[in-house]
């Protein structure tokens, strides 16, 4: 069935092509990237985007259509701007905006795809998100180097991948020191503290109206204040930083335990009162599975927050390793695409802490109406 | 208050043995409106193999009576046993199985499991639970459901699981707390049949607390009609209906005669009200 509907990407794209044709340096255009055999060629993938995509062809078809010309497009734009970074034109960028909208199209028929198989689709749910990841680097390296940002301000994404290549023995020092150690400790630690802590609150009143109020004063120290404190007590190494990972997890873990505690209905405690269970039977079997929706929200926060503690109390004092040592030291350098480096690797690191916990998540809190659907 | 009026027993189930005593049992809650009176001067006896409905408009004090054997509530004054003891003894030798207004499975399990809760927390070996858990999800009509969760099933069959539950421990006494409620009609009449159905091949003594006169009147041998403000006993009706009772009973003369006299005695409880 050959019908021609354009989508309004690629309608846009074909108005961005017709205005890079009028701006390009031969029709009188300023300069715009040294090699212009490179513009042409990714005129000609724009256009063959745009049409193809709107002549009817099956939704697989014009994936794949899409897929080649929007990432050839940009590929021709990126490295046809090398040796000539800032002196990109109007054509240049409205090319761009062309390649940019073709994404988007290949983004919209690739969601509205229907699959047979449950594992392209599980791979289908990882390729969306990867190509929209993959077009903000596109977007970033191209306009960085096209309008010729200083690099003191943003390096563009090829030059921190170049560094972090070169640096990995480096980065993998800082990891070990910042992440296996000073993270995971303190994490440990300060979830495990603030776990029995919510459970001892629970059993005995005076600690409830005690150490609760204490804890909530806790939760609002200043990071910036008690990271100093703590490499006063415990020294250069990681422990001081481990301990400051400790104060900041402490708390969401005691006050979302708490609260978890309490999460079980009435009608629920009732019934284990008339089978005359014991208070600790009654915490296994009933309280603690009822509350491990609240258990696992805090380990996905303190996750993100363990990190952040880490790195900033680096900050205050360390030996010459570390995530957080690196990011001051290269700052003060002027070396900002390690800086760069260290905030990638950073980021990663999270993301897989994060993602490692809420795939636990899933599999203890299997049963809860959020993951079950219903 | 009236008293409670003993007839002559129909039922040769009925046995000398008393499983539940209340004399002069009152229970009132404090609350931020001035007290409740949730139970007035209740006297009552229930005895060994008797299925005692207790029926009445809402506040008239029929669960707090049921929780109240169960422990679950302390009466303000008056006497109660259960089983020759106080409810608080009888509740640690776990002489009753309690069923709620709802299901109240734990989500986290699956049916055989959710059946198993009570037999872990007393401590039967894993073999015996395994052999009870068959035996009373037959006993219920369950059997091929035991590895599903709870919220796979349908709302009946979540209520048959949790009367499976309070049947597992074989305690003599089961306290029903308006178990079928939320159910609709025809499944209601179906769990009852079972329910008479499962009476029968027990011999258990069961306190069912109902909303509805119908239930009432074709489940039980003993029927108890209270009143509200302040929750006490205006009536109580012994059944004459035959110890077998198809679903159809309920067209028969016996049968509507014994339900227009639990609705008069609902009535009289309002008109105190007005």
């Amino acid at each position: 069935m050959n019908t021609f509907r354009p989508s309004w990407q690629a309608i846009l794209c074909v108005l961005a092509i017709i205005g890079a044709l009028f701006t390009l340096p031969a029709a009188g255009g300023e300069a715009a990237i040294a090699d212009s055999d490179n513009l042409l060629v990714a005129l000609a993938l724009l256009f063959i985007g745009a049409a193809g995509s709107s002549i009817g062809l099956a939704a697989g078809v014009v994936a794949l259509l899409l897929f080649i010309t929007a990432h050839g497009a940009a590929w021709m734009l990126v490295t046809g701007i090398a040796g000539g970074e800032g002196t990109a034109g109007l054509s240049y960028f409205l090319m761009l905006t062309g390649a940019w909208l073709l994404a988007w199209r290949l983004v919209s028929v690739l969601s509205g795809l229907k699959l047979p198989h449950k594992a392209l689709a599980f791979g289908m749910r990882l390729l969306v998100p990867a190509i929209f990841g993959v077009w903000i680097l596109i977007l970033w390296e191209a306009i960085v180097r096209g309008a010729g940002v200083p690099f003191i301000l943003l390096p563009p994404p090829s030059a921190i991948a170049a560094r972090m290549a070169s640096s990995v023995p480096v980065l993998a020092a800082d990891v070990s020191q910042t992440i296996f150690k000073a993270v995971l400790v303190g994490y440990v630690m300060g979830c495990t503290a603030g776990f029995v802590a919510a459970v001892l609150a629970d059993r005995f009143l005076f600690l409830r109206r005690g150490l609760l109020p204490i804890g909530n004063m806790v939760s609002a120290l200043p990071i910036i204040g008690i990271a100093p404190i703590m490499v006063m007590w415990f020294g250069f190494d990681w422990p001081s930083k481990a301990a400051v990972v400790v104060v900041m997890t402490f708390f969401p873990m005691l006050v979302n335990t708490v609260a978890g505690l309490a999460a079980s209905g009435s009608m629920e405690r009732d019934l284990m009162r008339t089978y005359a269970s014991s208070y600790w039977q009654t915490l296994f079997k009933l309280r603690l599975p009822a509350a491990a929706p609240f258990i696992f929200n805090a380990l996905k926060i303190n996750s993100t927050l363990a990190l952040i503690g880490a790195i900033v109390a680096e900050f205050f004092g360390t030996p010459i390793v570390g995530m957080g040592f690196r990011i001051s030291t290269e700052v003060g350098r002027m070396n900002v695409d390690m800086v760069w480096a260290e905030i990638a690797v950073a980021a990663l690191a999270g993301s897989v802490f994060y993602g490692v916990i809420a795939l636990i998540e899933r599999g203890v809190t299997f049963w809860h109406p959020s993951i079950r659907g219903g | 208050m009236l008293e409670t009026k003993i007839a002559q027993p129909s039922n040769t189930r009925k046995a000398a043995e008393t499983v539940v005593e209340a004399s002069d049992l009152s229970l009132t809650f404090q609350t931020n409106d001035g007290p409740v009176h949730a139970l007035s001067d209740v006297s009552l006896s229930i005895g060994k193999g008797e299925f005692v409905s207790f029926i009445g408009p809402s506040g008239c004090g029929k669960t707090t009576f049921l929780r109240v054997i169960a422990d679950l509530e302390q009466p303000t004054s008056g006497a109660i046993s259960v089983n020759g003891m106080t409810p608080s003894q009888a509740r640690e030798n776990r002489a009753y199985g309690y069923v709620f207004q709802a299901a109240a499975l734990y989500p986290w399990r699956t049916i055989d499991r959710n059946v198993a809760l009570p037999l872990e927390i007393m401590g039967i070996p894993r073999a015996e639970q395994k052999e009870r858990v068959a035996r009373t999800l037959e006993l219920v009509n369950l059997t091929g459901f035991e590895k599903k969760f709870p919220w796979q099933l349908s709302g009946g069959m979540q209520q048959r699981a949790s009367i499976a539950r309070a049947l597992a421990f074989d305690a003599d006494l089961l306290l029903m707390d308006e178990p079928f409620g939320a159910l609709d009609e025809i499944v209601r009449d179906h769990l009852n049949e079972q329910l008479l159905d499962l009476w029968a091949r027990t011999n258990k003594t069961i306190c069912f607390v109902t909303h509805s006169i119908p239930e009432a009147v074709y489940l039980s041998t003993k029927i108890v009609v209270m009143s509200p403000r302040p929750g006490r006993v205006t009536d109580v009706i012994e059944s004459t209906l035959p110890a077998e009772r198809p679903l159809d009973i309920r067209e028969t003369p016996e049968f509507l005669a014994i339900a227009a006299r639990v609705r008069d005695g609902l009535r009289a409880g309002h008109s105190y009200d007005d």
